[in-house]
């Protein structure tokens, strides 16, 4: 196998998130009764006729500028002809030669092995994004097929990259990092489950070295980003089986099962479809000035790899935090609210990624997906819960206990602190009296310590923490018992 | 009581109370109801939501709340505009069963006005046609002779106002199909220019050509519907922001255009009737003082290519949407998905549809694009750029004949169909420039079949046609001439 | 453009979807053939630095504000479907 790689291009299709659908004002969300978000436009009825949705056109360009696409001063829509049941007019309004977004790159990141440090990154480049409308949605029952209209119509990016991805694990990532991308800048929410991110591969294998791309194999119902990079996997070794084996790769379009983890034919080349593009006579041009372009990316946020690489330079926060904080929006801007009131930069990062995640995935079941701004917690309470931390107020494990009782109550880290009486002890009498006991109990360990076992120290300390339910000033306890012991 | 009154005639006799709107209404109905049978313009009527709507403007005048020039007036449509819970079938077998369950955007503007919205008319289907023959609804007769066509292909839109089933009625026009079919039944016909009145709820031919437009018995009382009708809608990209202002009551016919003759339509073969009929209105317009100029439109022999390629390649995508599934006729036969396209397709269209849909798919099919769609995309753009050109130069208004013949006989060139597409030469390259144009009745020839002549003006200048065609009908009586219907 | 092209009607009624008898075919093809045949005339026209024209009236930037609008009932979106079922419009099954 090491004698061949392959060489891989992906279609992404991304649903955009606005109100109303990309040509007409009916609304589009997830989930609503077949056929319910249709209007005389959606179903094609005659004489209707298509309008912009300026929001579609305006993401659409900030998802260019956010992947450094040229973006044209003009740009067109054109119809795509073809017949199938779930596209109301038999054609779909797509851009044929002047997209809205021309080359552009995404940024992507190769795991490492170890997984703690960051990875290598390398650009993949884009041919082009364009925008269209959707089409409506095919459930197959017995000898009959159902057709629901409520996906047609709703706006629709394709974004299309060049041949320059040369693994199944580079594909993972690319779609890994566009999608981090596209949530973060509130485009899409790239649900792959509910179709809001759908991709196509073109895959080929050549000879290691070699300049000229072999045939390709289109690959299709490739449905989550790992379902992309098993298909991959699978469709490589064929393909390189096949060739090795003397044969031939045949160009045509292959379909992902991923029950029976194979690739199959659905189409050969010679059913290749004759689309008949031509201007869209129903919608004008549209002219894109630079300061529409500029204010459009002024309001676009930095990219997560951008704030990763911030975040680990300036903020001395470890990569494992990081990965973890910021591909997630909700959390970032939680993060700098409470840094802003409380300059504990890993303090503050540490609860969000090891607790409160935890929190919200215990809060949500099933469609119940809690959101950040759902729990009953705000930037400037986090901040004071780390505060009274680094003011000796209260312990490390005290405060994941505080954290936990604001997001069941909502009262504020103080209150609660007060209530419980959680406040560390400070007092040297008491611990004094405490140490000296829990050194009575524990003689094997004080025996090992004498001899020069350093760690042996913190099974006492333990006894001592756990007798003072967690509210003993550990930096106190350690020096009480170091001079007991000396 | 007179019933063959135009619509500023009815609106006269509505307001000195001499008649009510219902009362009008039900003796239309009753006309159609005895003449119509041999003429066949109409495909429906739904005659209870025509008399609740004049009642309604009854109702509004005694209460003084008329909404003005077109209050209570009928007014009928081809059957290729949308109205909501009733039949859209283009004069197609594919649409039979089709309710619509939405209002044009003209039918929402004319309800708005008060216009009752009347009959529902006869046309080629899907508007493809120069004669309302290919309706599968049977062809329409010519009011003035019966074994004519009425022209086509808004034919039921000329031959009701010129039976006087209805004072005004709307039509569509892609390459002639208002003022051709005007000019064989002795009516005034206008296709505004393109995007003066929105297409939204007119079902497409041919996206970049298609224009709605009134037919009537007299100038003013296109005005009044022009700017009723006209204006911005949202929901068509390409109509366009101003509104036409002032109807009628701006049109005195007091003006000296100067009027451009192109040579190249003089050359084309047409019957020495129509002929003599046009150079006799060049002769009075020059009576009256109009600056009558000699021109040239040298690209407009190759205007009937360039329109059949573009509106054929239209068409086949816009018609695409009309297979089986969604609201259209689906084949008993069809036992599996192809089987629903090409049966329901094959039997739901007729032939000169399939034959433009044939045409139109080979025309954008991969390797002949560029020859073809491409190409004729570009002789469009010099077809404009000749008009420009006179325009610029100071030329008001084009004159030409509307149609090179009278109305000819049905069944006379239906087999044949590029003599058939070469007789819209002389309405195509308005069309394909975007430009307004009249048809003006302008007598009739020996078989007493009537003749038209043609204006064409700059873009948005419909006000500068109508007040020259004012100026001709003020001297002249072709308009008044009625059709021998027995009454 | 010198000759008349290769007029596949068979090829292009398969893209059109469009079932056409024998005897339409007979019909419409030297029809056609002829009509093509007429067209050519446009491949004489020089037309080398023009710009085709794809609206009738160049207009730009016409766009609509991302606010939705009523929506059909579901009884009236499947109204005059042929064939429907719970809300959906059926057809014979799919393959893909």
């Amino acid at each position: 196998m090491s004698d061949y790689e392959a060489v891989i291009g992906l279609e992404v299709h991304v649903q955009l998130k606005t109100k109303s659908k990309m040509f007409t004002d009916a609304p589009y969300y997830y989930g609503a009764e077949p056929n319910t978000l249709t209007n005389p436009v959606v179903l094609g009825m005659p004489g209707t006729l298509p309008v912009l949705n300026k929001e579609a056109i305006e993401k659409t360009i900030q998802v260019g500028l956010m992947l450094g696409c040229k973006i044209p001063e003009v740009s067109k829509w054109d119809r795509k002809h073809y017949f199938y049941p779930d596209m109301p007019k038999n054609y779909q309004i797509s851009q044929y030669d002047q997209p809205l977004c021309e080359g552009g790159a995404v940024e992507i990141e190769m795991l490492s092995a170890s997984r703690n440090v960051m990875g290598d990154h390398r650009e993949i480049a884009l041919t082009r994004i364009h925008l269209e409308e959707d089409v409506g949605k095919l459930t197959h029952t017995g000898e009959m097929s159902l057709v629901d209209y409520n996906r047609a119509g709703a706006p629709l990016i394709e974004i299309v990259t060049e041949p320059d991805i040369f693994s199944p694990d580079e594909a993972f990532a690319f779609l890994t990092a566009l999608r981090n991308n596209l949530q973060f800048a509130g485009m899409s929410d790239c649900d792959m489950e509910k179709g809001q991110m759908r991709c196509d591969a073109n895959v080929s294998v050549r000879p290691k070295g070699s300049e000229k791309l072999g045939t390709k194999v289109e690959l299709k119902n490739l449905n989550s980003i790992s379902g992309v990079r098993n298909g991959l996997e699978y469709e490589i070794k064929r393909q390189i089986h096949e060739v090795k084996a003397g044969g031939i790769i045949t160009q045509e379009t292959r379909r992902w099962d991923a029950d029976q983890n194979m690739t199959y034919v659905m189409r050969t080349k010679e059913e290749a479809h004759d689309y008949r593009y031509f201007p869209c006579p129903d919608l004008m041009p549209i002219r894109i000035s630079e300061e529409w372009k500029s204010s459009l990316g002024e309001a676009l946020p930095e990219l997560p790899f951008d704030r990763q690489r911030r975040y680990m330079e300036d903020l001395k926060l470890p990569y494992t935090v990081t990965s973890v904080l910021c591909p997630n929006r909700d959390l970032c801007e939680f993060f700098e609210a409470a840094l802003a009131v409380h300059n504990n930069a890993k303090g503050i990062a540490n609860i969000l990624v090891n607790n409160l995640l935890s929190e919200l995935s215990e809060a949500s079941f099933g469609d119940d997906q809690k959101q950040l701004s759902d729990l009953p917690i705000t930037p400037e309470g986090l901040a004071e819960l780390i505060k009274l931390v680094d003011d000796a107020v209260i312990s490390n494990q005290i405060a994941k206990e505080v954290f936990s009782e604001m997001i069941q109550t909502g009262k504020t880290a103080g209150v609660i602190v007060d209530e419980k009486g959680l406040k560390q002890s400070s007092d040297t009498g008491e611990l004094e009296g405490i140490c000296a006991d829990m050194i009575d109990a524990n003689p094997k360990a004080v025996e090992q310590f004498k001899a020069g076992q350093e760690k042996a120290i913190n099974a006492i300390k333990g006894g001592v923490m756990k007798a003072t339910q967690g509210k003993a000033n550990p930096k106190l306890v350690d020096k009480i018992l170091r001079e007991m012991l000396s | 009581m007179e019933i063959y009154k135009t619509a500023s005639q009815l609106r006269s006799a509505l307001e000195s109370g001499e008649v009510s709107s219902e009362e009008w209404v039900k003796q239309l109905i009753q006309r159609i109801e005895s003449l119509d049978g041999e003429i066949n313009s109409h495909l429906g009527l739904d005659k209870e939501s025509a008399l609740g709507q004049a009642k309604a403007a009854d109702q509004r005048r005694a209460n003084g709340e008329s909404l003005g020039a077109l209050d209570g007036i009928p007014i009928s449509l081809k059957n290729n505009m949308a109205i909501k819970g009733q039949k859209l079938t283009c004069g197609s077998h594919i649409l039979e069963n089709f309710e619509s369950p939405y209002d044009a955007t003209v039918v929402e503007k004319l309800k708005a006005a008060g216009a009752v919205i009347f009959g529902r008319l006869n046309m080629d289907e899907f508007a493809m046609g120069s004669s309302n023959e290919t309706s599968y609804f049977g062809t329409t007769r010519n009011p003035w002779n019966l074994e004519r066509t009425p022209g086509g292909s808004s034919g039921g839109s000329a031959a009701a106002v010129a039976a006087g089933f209805c004072p005004v009625s709307l039509g569509s026009d892609t390459g002639g199909s208002i003022r051709q079919p005007a000019s064989f039944c002795g009516v005034y016909g206008l296709k505004p220019t393109y995007g003066r009145i929105s297409r939204y709820g007119l079902v497409a031919f041919a996206s970049s050509l298609d224009q709605i437009g009134p037919l009537a018995r007299e100038v003013d009382d296109l005005a009044d519907v022009l700017t009723a009708v006209s204006g911005l809608d949202p929901k068509d990209s390409s109509s366009y922001p101003e509104t036409v202002t002032g109807g009628s009551s701006e049109l005195n016919g007091e003006v000296k255009p100067v009027i451009g003759v192109p040579k190249e339509f003089f050359e084309y073969p047409m019957d020495e009737e129509v002929l003599s009929s046009v150079k006799a209105a060049i002769a009075y317009y020059e009576k009256q003082g109009c600056e009558v100029r000699e021109i040239s439109l040298p690209n407009s022999h190759l205007s009937v290519s360039a329109y059949y390629v573009i509106a054929t390649a239209e068409a086949s995508s816009n018609l695409a949407r009309f297979d089986g599934i969604r609201y259209t006729h689906r084949s008993k036969d069809a036992k599996d998905l192809m089987e629903v396209y090409f049966k329901s397709r094959g039997e739901g269209f007729g032939e000169e549809v399939k034959r433009r849909i044939i045409l139109g798919t080979f025309a954008l099919s991969s390797g002949y694009h560029d020859a073809y769609y491409l190409k004729a995309q570009k002789v469009r753009t010099l077809i404009r750029e000749d008009f420009s050109k006179n325009f610029e130069d100071g030329v008001d208004l084009i004159l030409t004949p509307t149609a090179p013949t009278t109305a000819f006989k049905i069944d006379e060139s239906i087999q044949d169909p590029l003599t058939m597409y070469l007789n819209d030469i002389f309405t195509i390259p308005a069309n394909l420039a975007g430009l307004p144009g009249l048809s003006v009745p302008c007598g009739a020839s020996s078989e007493n079949l009537p003749i038209g002549f043609q204006l064409i003006a700059p873009h948005f200048k419909e006000m500068s046609l109508l007040q020259a065609a004012k100026l001709y009908e003020n001297g002249n009586e072709a308009h008044l001439v009625r059709p021998p219907l027995g009454n | 453009m010198a000759n008349t092209p290769d007029f596949d009607i068979d090829y292009v009624a398969k893209l059109a979807r469009l079932d056409l008898s024998v005897e339409e075919k007979a019909q419409f093809e030297p029809q056609l053939g002829k009509i093509i045949e007429y067209f050519q005339q446009l491949g004489d026209v020089d037309t080398d630095h023009v710009e085709p024209t794809a609206h009738a009236n160049p207009i730009y930037d016409v766009l609509r504000e991302d606010e939705p609008q009523a929506v059909f009932e579901q009884n009236v979106a499947i109204a005059n479907a042929p064939a429907s079922q719970a809300g959906q419009v059926v057809v014979p099954k799919v393959i893909e």
